[in-house]
C-alpha cells in the first residue's frame, strides 16, 4: 500500500527544523530550508505551539486540476508528482492548494511539491511525523 | 561561505544608512564564528575611544557548519564591552544563525549611530533602516510582537532586540534573541542602545546548493546518530543544566546568599528535579538541534482578587537558578521564575543582575548603602523587593541605581564592599564555587566567562590539584573551545564534536582542513583575543581576588589565597611567553 506523510503529533515538536533541513537537502539539494516541502512554524511567536504545513495528500488534488500543462499528476495514495520539464512556473498550483503546502522555488523556477518520501519522518527526533499507509 | 573560499561580510553604517558587502578571502583562515568575529573586531575597533562611542563596531558571525550540521546553532557577537572596557564576546542560539546563513552572509559588522531609534531588516534581497521611535521604551516581548506582526516570514526569521536596560546603557544589558535565547554577557545590549538600534530582523531564501550531497548527508546522519542515540547529550534534554543545582549543592559548590554559603538549605526546593515536576511545560530547540535543551517553566500569578490568575512562561537553566535563586536566597521555583521574568523583560544579563543584587543586599545590611539608595528592602529570600530593584536598575532611577547599572566594579569604587563583591576579572561570577581552576579560569578567560575554559569541570573531576596541571588544563581547554566556537558548535555538543568529527564534517562540505590547521586556528584565536585586550589596556598585574571566595568552603575546602595568587602568576608568565613566540611568528 502507498504511504503518505502525516504531521499529527506536533504537540511534541521542539522546533528544531531538522525535518526541513533534511527535506531541503535530500529532495532539493540545497542547504536553505526555505526549499523544504514541509514547513514548521509557530502559530505566532515562540510562546505558541508549533504547527507543520504539509501536503495532506488529497485524493482529488486541486493543484493538479488547475495546472495548465499537466505538470502535476496524481500520485498513488493521494497528492501529486511534479514533472519538471512540463512546468511553466505559472504559480497557479500555489494558490489552488488551500492548505498552503506548495510554494515556488524561484531559483529553479518550479514549485516545491511534497513527494511523500518520508525523509523528514526518519530524521525527526521526537516522532512528530509519520508515514501512514493508505489505499490507492 | 559554503562552497567558496571567502567570508561574505555585510557592513552596515547606521549613521549614513548605507551598507556594503565584501567577500574577504583573507578571513577564510579564521573559519567563522569567534575566529572571524575577533579578527573583524581587531580591524574595526577604535582603541582610544570609549566602548559606547558610535564609531565602535558590533560584529555578529556564524561558521561554515552553521545550521547544516546537528547542534551547530550559535551566532557569535564581538564588541568592546562597556562592562569591562575590554574584549567583549557573547554567544546566542535560537534562529539567528539560520537566518544569517539563509540571508547569505557569514558576518555582519555594524558601526555608527542612527539618528532616531531604528530597527534593521536584513534579508537576501534588502537591507532596510526602519523607524523604531514608537518601540523605544517597550519591553522585549512587546517589540518582538510588533515586528512579528509588521514583517513577513514566520518560521524563517530571527528577531533580536533590547529592552529598557539596553536603551539606558546599563553595562550588563543583553540582547534577547527569539524569545528564549540571549546574547547575555558583557553589555551588548548597551552597544545596541548606544547606536539607537532597538532591534534587527533577519531572514532569507538565498540559494545554497549542496556540492556533494552523498558525502554531506552521510556525515550529517552519522553525527545525528551520535547526538540522538548515544548518551553524549542526554542530560541536556532530560533535566537540562538545572540538574547541576543538586549536584553542586552536595559538594559545597553552589554559591548561596552572596557566597556567605556554598550550600543552600532550600536547594531541593529549587532543584532541576523540582522545576521539572512543578513548572516545566515544554522543551524547545535552537534551529538545527535535535536535543531541545531549552526548558520552559510556567508559573501563575494572581493579578486580582477572586481567582484572577495569569500564567507566565519563561525559560530557565542552571545559571539563572543560581544567580536569581540560590545567590539571593530564593526558596521556591515559582519565585525564581518570577524574578527571571522581570530580568527578561528589562533586557538584563541574569548572572550580573543576580550578583549585583546579592552584593547590594549585604551592603545594605552592613550600612554601606541605605534604604534611600535602594528604594527596596533588599533581603535574602525577599522576591518582591528584588523585583522592584530589577526595574530600578533598568530605569536607572537614582544615583545608586545609576552606579550599579555600570556594574559591580563601579559600585564598589563608590560604596566599598570589595571584599564581598563576587567579581572575577571585572565580570560577575558564574554559578560554580568549585575551587581553584574555576576561580582562575573565569578570571583569565578571554571574556571572563566560566565557559571560556571550564575550570569548574576540572575542579569537579580532578583527583589532585597540581599547579602545573591546572594551568595546562585552563590554557589547553580555552584553545580547544576557540575551535569549537569558531565553528559555532554549541558547547553542549563538545563530546560529539571531537577533532576527527569536526574534520569529517568540514571535509564533507569541501573544506579540506587538517588537524594541524585546527591547532593553528585555536592558537591564533587565543592570542588574537589577547592582543585585542592588550591594546585596550588590559592587564592582570596587581589583580586582587575578592576576600569572600576564600572564606566559604569549596569542593576542595577553603581555598588558599596564596595558592590562587601563585597560580595566577604562573598563568600570566606562561601565556606571556607563548604570546611573545606567537607575535614573533606573525
Ligand atoms: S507552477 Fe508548474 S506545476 Fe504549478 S500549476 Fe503552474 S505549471 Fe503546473
Ligand atoms: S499540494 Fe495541496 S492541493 Fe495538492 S495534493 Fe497536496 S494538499 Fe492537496
Ligand atoms: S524534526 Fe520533528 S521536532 Fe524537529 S521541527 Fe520537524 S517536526 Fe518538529
Amino acid at each position: 500500500m502507498p504511504k503518505v506523510l502525516r504531521a499529527d503529533n506536533m504537540n511534541k515538536c521542539l522546533g528544531c527544523f531538522t525535518c526541513m533541513l533534511t527535506c531541503a537537502a535530500v529532495n532539493h539539494n540545497n542547504h536553505n530550508l526555505a526549499k523544504s516541502s514541509i514547513k514548521v512554524k509557530t502559530r505566532g511567536g515562540l510562546q505558541s505551539k508549533f504547527a507543520a504545513t504539509v501536503c495532506v495528500a488529497c485524493k482529488e488534488p486541486a493543484c493538479a486540476e488547475v495546472c495548465p500543462t499537466n505538470a502535476l499528476v496524481k500520485r498513488p495514495g493521494g497528492g501529486v508528482r511534479l514533472i519538471e520539464e512540463k512546468c511553466i512556473a505559472c504559480e497557479k498550483c500555489v494558490s489552488a492548494c488551500i492548505v498552503g503546502s506548495i510554494h515556488m522555488d524561484y531559483d529553479r523556477k518550479i514549485p516545491i511539491v511534497c513527494k511523500h518520501c518520508g525523509a523528514c519522518v526518519r530524521m525527526c527526533p521526537h516522532n512528530c511525523l509519520s508515514m501512514e499507509e493508505v489505499r490507492e | 561561505m559554503i562552497g567558496t573560499d571567502f567570508i561574505r561580510v555585510l557592513y552596515i553604517d547606521l549613521t549614513n544608512k548605507k551598507a556594503d558587502i565584501q567577500e574577504r578571502k583573507d578571513l577564510y583562515k579564521y573559519l567563522g564564528g569567534v575566529g572571524v568575529a575577533a579578527k573583524l573586531l581587531e580591524e574595526n575597533m577604535k582603541k582610544d575611544l570609549p566602548p559606547l562611542d558610535e564609531q565602535q563596531p558590533l560584529i555578529i558571525s556564524i561558521g561554515p557548519l552553521s545550521t547544516i550540521f546537528p547542534v551547530v546553532t550559535k551566532a557569535v557577537a564581538t564588541f568592546i564591552s562597556p562592562h569591562t572596557g575590554e574584549y567583549g564576546e557573547s554567544h546566542a542560539g535560537g534562529r539567528l544563525a539560520m537566518a544569517i546563513r539563509n540571508a547569505g552572509y557569514d558576518a555582519i559588522v555594524i558601526t555608527g549611530k542612527a539618528q532616531k531609534p531604528t530597527y534593521l531588516v536584513i534579508t537576501d534581497k534588502t537591507i532596510e533602516f526602519k523607524d523604531a521611535r514608537a518601540m523605544w521604551g517597550l519591553d522585549v516581548e512587546e517589540v518582538g510582537r510588533l515586528i512579528r506582526e509588521r514583517e513577513p516570514g514566520p518560521g524563517k526569521r530571527s528577531i533580536i532586540r533590547i529592552g529598557k536596560a539596553g536603551e539606558n546603557l546599563v553595562t550588563y544589558s543583553c540582547v534577547n534573541v527569539d524569545t528564549y535565547r540571549h546574547f547575555g554577557r558583557l553589555g551588548i545590549g548597551a552597544v545596541f542602545g548606544s547606536k539607537n538600534l532597538k532591534a534587527m530582523m533577519i531572514m532569507g531564501e538565498e540559494d545554497l546548493p549542496i556540492s556533494n550531497l552523498k558525502e554531506y548527508f552521510k556525515t550529517y546522519q552519522e553525527i545525528y546518530k551520535k547526538v540522538t542515540q548515544t548518551d553524549a547529550m542526554a542530560k541536556y534534554h532530560e533535566l537540562g543544566t538545572p540538574m547541576n543545582i543538586k549536584v553542586l549543592n552536595a559538594i559545597n559548590s553552589l554559591p548561596t546568599k552572596n557566597l556567605l554559603q556554598s550550600n543552600f538549605e532550600h536547594a531541593d526546593d529549587i532543584s532541576g528535579e523540582t522545576f521539572a515536576e512543578k513548572n516545566l511545560i515544554r522543551k524547545v530547540s535552537c534551529v538545527g538541534c535535535p536535543i531541545g535543551c531549552i526548558h520552559i517553566g510556567q508559573f501563575r500569578r494572581e493579578f486580582d482578587k477572586g481567582y484572577e490568575y495569569e500564567s507566565i512562561a519563561v525559560s530557565y537553566d542552571h545559571e539563572l537558578i543560581y544567580a536569581l535563586g540560590s545567590l539571593l536566597g530564593i526558596k521556591t521555583t515559582d519565585e525564581v521564575l518570577q524574578i527571571i521574568e522581570e530580568v527578561e523583560l528589562a533586557g538584563l544579563d541574569a548572572i550580573s543582575t543576580g550578583v549585583v543584587l546579592a552584593w547590594a543586599t549585604e551592603a545594605l545590611k552592613k550600612g554601606l548603602i541605605t534604604r534611600e539608595d535602594t528604594l527596596a528592602d533588599l533581603e535574602f529570600g525577599n522576591t518582591m523587593e528584588y523585583i522592584k530593584a530589577i526595574d530600578n536598575i533598568a530605569e536607572r532611577v537614582n544615583e545608586f541605581y545609576y552606579t550599579i547599572g555600570n556594574g559591580l566594579k563601579e559600585a564598589v569604587k563608590k560604596y566599598g564592599g570589595e571584599e564581598f563583591a563576587l567579581l572575577y576579572g571585572g565580570n560577575e561570577m558564574a554559578g560554580y564555587h568549585t575551587g581553584y581552576a574555576f576561580a582562575l579560569g573565569q578570571t583569565v578567560g578571554a571574556r571572563h566567562s566560566h565557559l571560556d575554559n571550564a575550570g569548574y569541570a576540572y575542579d569537579q573531576s580532578a583527583k589532585e590539584l597540581k599547579d602545573e596541571d591546572i594551568i595546562d588544563y585552563v590554557i589547553k581547554e580555552e584553545k580547544e573551545r576557540a575551535i569549537l566556537t569558531s565553528l559555532c558548535i554549541c558547547l553542549f555538543a563538545r563530546k560529539v564534536y571531537d577533532r576527527p568529527t569536526i574534520l569529517k564534517a568540514l571535509n564533507s562540505i569541501g573544506i579540506n582542513w587538517t588537524d594541524e590547521d585546527l591547532t593553528r586556528l585555536g592558537n591564533d584565536i587565543f592570542f588574537t583575543k589577547l592582543k585585542i585586550k592588550k591594546e585596550l589596556g588590559y592587564s592582570l598585574e596587581n589583580y586582587k581576588f575578592p576576600k569572600r571566595i576564600f572564606e566559604t568552603p569549596t569542593l576542595w575546602g577553603k581555598m588558599d589565597e596564596q595558592k590562587l595568587n601563585r597560580l595566577l602568576k604562573m598563568y600570566i608568565e606562561r601565556v606571556e611567553r607563548e604570546y611573545e613566540n606567537w607575535s614573533r611568528g606573525k
